[in-house]
């Protein structure tokens, strides 16, 4: 403790007379300031989240005809379904909401230095580069194919032997002790390095998602950690936690996964709702409607989230009143739901409404968010989800609330904030043709799978009956689509950090009103040198 | 208090929490274990020396069924496909086994009853499967089983329905047999402590 307060007064010392920033080496890889560890997210999450895209062409062109023309080895293919989810949720997602613009936008909004273990919030970065190279052992080695779920059998010793599963599980690991790590920072940081004045209820938006995100983590990821440790066990060291030969059970795995993977999807979509708070008030020249709702909206969806995990388990023979409980108690979940996006459009109403990028991105998620959540509503009724289980109906459903509703939070986050982070406007044409080509592309590659899942297309296959063909034809198209879209992404980062204008402070207005615009752009690397007094 | 010193003790609050939930994970193995019994989830069913009530006159139908793990050199039936018998009654049913392998070999028996609802009806006051069960190279084995269903069955509007019941047993090479046996070294080349006899086979491959 004593080392970190040092660093601290240390630092204090240091820079008050001028913005010091050490050595290319001491800065970024030994890193304890919160922008640059937010910036080496957002440069992780999207090498994750192109890879993970990467995959998910080869899949899309592997379905785009019948007949297993592309990945012949069925084990092949599990290995990709199983990384690609992975990687997404792990390496792309979970990185640039929380790591990337938690870290950098936490400590600006509430007036803070830095976090408060700035040299904790550098091991929880790197923590994630070599769980990423074991997720990359696990792909290339083709032992990983059990899906993201990682249920025992398909994962055990007997179905996938080899020592890249292992890596997998280890991988999850330490993406797991990334992500405590990052979780407890924020904790810290938010409740103990508020600026005097910035009471919980003055807090913005975004930094309360990232407190109860937060908070989901610490509750949910060591639940996981315990199930892959006693996964591993049972793989190499003979013991029975989740085999019946020793008097274990498999489905219990299946409740410790969900008691972690169902607050998980909140984990990835939070951040997102905070971010697109902000955007839509800033962008429709209002503040937000109805803040203390949007809090305790937040919260309630946190904490429901935490007692419906058996929804994913309703033809894991559950008995029926037990599933008639996790049914009602997911339904309930569509309420703080609604609120957050009768908010949205609250906010916009009546509002002075500017279609600049970011808000063509936020308005983008509200909708596409708002479609997953209506098929989320059909799927969590028991009797339709045992007809629907493992359909393409399901794939459909949690690509639009997290491929679409957490994706297109991370572009509105970067669209709205990329001026703040580096200085540099993005090309605001370049900007809208990105954004119309996504929207196009992953509505062409979502929707039909709706229609493929209803008619009995089961997920996870590498092929199927030529009945199908049509609509996956389509869907392979968006994807491509899609994957032109992202291309059309690297070429406004290239634009962005190339162009010699600079961005004032406050770049968007009166509009925009949170503590970040106060500061220059980019921000200096010691910011609040002198706390802010919030009134 | 200082700031670090707040941080230090909000940041351990945190870790304890950690340590918690990872906690609780493992606790999840056997309270999940004495959820089962106690609830009959699962279609665990009761077991224990209680008495049957007595016949009430209502009949239902048991089912048997058998499986055997691959792993396990058994043989392993019902001797009889079902029964009637009456609600409220004790009733003995065997199964029979036989080693195939020429060595002994210990097995255990795992059971449920289906539908998993009416585990909490069945109940088996002796039964093999309690325990594990040896048998010498060719041995044949009978094993009993001893049960009752309860009339209360018929009460709860969630069982009324059920009109038959199937008890069954899947039979496992146990843990510590197979790990004598070196089965556990096949299970995988990274499974188990490796014999004598595979290190001179692994050196002779290199």
């Amino acid at each position: 403790m004593a080392a970190i307060s040092d660093t601290h007064s240390h630092g204090h010392g240091d820079d008050h007379a001028h913005d010091h920033k050490p050595g290319f080496v001491a800065r970024w890889l030994f890193s304890t300031n919160h922008k640059d560890i937010g910036t080496l997210y957002l440069i992780f999450a999207a090498v994750g989240g192109t890879l993970g895209g990467l995959l998910s062409e080869i899949m899309r062109a592997q379905l785009q005809f019948p007949n297993n023309h592309i990945v012949t080895e069925g084990q092949e293919w599990n290995t990709i379904i199983t990384s690609h989810g992975l990687l997404m949720i792990f390496f792309s997602v979970m990185p640039a909401l929380i790591g990337g613009f938690g870290n950098w936008f936490i400590p600006l909004m509430i007036g803070a230095p830095d976090m408060a273990f700035p040299r904790l919030n550098n091991i929880s970065f790197w923590l994630l580069p070599p769980a990423f190279v074991l997720i990359c052992i696990g792909l290339l080695m083709g032992e990983s194919g059990s899906g993201w779920t990682l249920y025992p059998p398909l994962s055990n010793a007997i179905y996938e032997p080899g020592m890249g599963m292992d890596c997998t599980l280890f991988a999850l690991h330490l993406a797991g002790a990334s992500s405590l790590l990052g979780a407890l920072n924020f904790i810290v940081t938010i409740f103990n390095m508020r600026a005097p004045g910035m009471t919980l209820h003055k807090m913005p938006l975004f930094v309360w998602s990232e407190l109860v995100t937060a908070f989901l983590l610490l509750l949910a990821v060591p639940v996981l950690a315990g199930a892959i440790t006693m996964l591993i066990c049972d793989r190499n060291f003979g013991t029975s936690f989740f085999d019946p030969a020793g008097g274990g059970d498999p489905v219990l795995f299946q409740h410790l996964f969900w008691f972690f993977g169902h607050p998980e999807v909140y984990i990835m979509i939070l951040p997102g709702f905070g971010i697109v708070s902000h955007v839509v008030s800033t962008f429709s020249r209002k503040p937000i409607f109805g803040y203390l709702g949007m809090v305790y909206a937040m919260i309630a969806i946190g904490v429901v989230g935490f007692v419906v995990w058996a929804h994913h388990m309703f033809i894991s023979g559950i008995d029926v009143d037990t599933r008639a409980y996790f049914m009602a108690a997911t339904l309930v979940i569509a309420v703080p739901t609604g609120i957050k996006i009768f908010s949205w459009i609250a906010t916009m109403w009546g509002g002075s409404i500017e279609l600049n990028t970011p808000m063509l991105w936020a308005i983008g998620m509200i909708f596409l968010f708002t479609v997953g959540g209506v098929t989320g509503v059909v799927l969590a009724n028991a009797g339709l989800d045992e007809v629907l289980h493992n359909t393409y109906y399901v794939v459909a459903h949690f690509h639009y609330v997290l491929s679409l509703g957490a994706v297109f939070s991370i572009f509105c986050g970067f669209y709205y904030w990329i001026g703040k982070m580096s200085g540099h406007q993005y090309p605001e044409f370049w900007g809208k043709v990105h954004f119309w080509l996504t929207f196009v592309g992953v509505n062409l590659t979502f929707f039909p799978q709706h229609f493929l899942g209803l008619s009995g297309m089961p997920r996870r296959y590498p092929d199927y009956p030529a009945a199908f063909a049509g609509w996956n034809y389509v869907s392979s198209l968006g994807a491509y689509m899609g994957g032109a879209a992202l291309l059309v992404f690297f070429y406004v980062c290239y634009r962005t950090f190339t162009s010699k204008a600079h961005v004032a402070d406050n770049y968007w207005g009166e509009g925009a009103t949170t503590l970040e615009w106060t500061q220059t752009s980019p921000p200096a690397y010691h910011t609040y040198l002198e706390m802010p007094r919030i009134t | 208090m200082s700031a670090g010193r707040r941080n230090a003790i909000l940041g351990s609050v945190m870790v304890t929490i950690i340590a918690g939930m990872v906690g609780m994970s493992f606790a999840a193995i056997p309270l999940y274990r004495m959820f089962c019994a106690a609830t009959g989830y699962g279609g665990t069913p009761n077991i224990g020396p209680l008495a049957a009530p007595g016949s009430s006159g209502q009949p239902i139908r048991v089912r048997f069924n058998a499986d055997t793990n691959p792993g396990l050199p058994w043989s392993f039936a019902p001797d009889q496909r079902e029964v009637t018998l009456n609600l409220g009654d004790e009733q003995v049913a065997f199964y029979h086994a036989a080693n195939l392998a020429d060595r002994p070999v210990t097995g255990m028996a795992l059971y449920n009853v289906t539908p998993e609802k009416v585990g909490k009806y069945f109940h088996k006051t002796a039964c093999f499967c309690f325990n594990k069960q040896t048998l010498s190279a060719g041995q044949k084995m009978e094993f009993p089983v001893s049960f009752w269903v309860d009339p209360a069955i018929r009460t709860d509007p969630n069982t009324a329905d059920v009109k038959v019941i199937t008890l069954s047993y899947t039979f496992f090479q146990s843990l510590d047999d197979a790990a004598k046996s070196g089965a556990l070294a096949k299970a995988g080349p990274h499974v188990g402590p490796m014999s004598a006899a595979d290190a001179t086979e692994k050196a002779k491959a290199n």
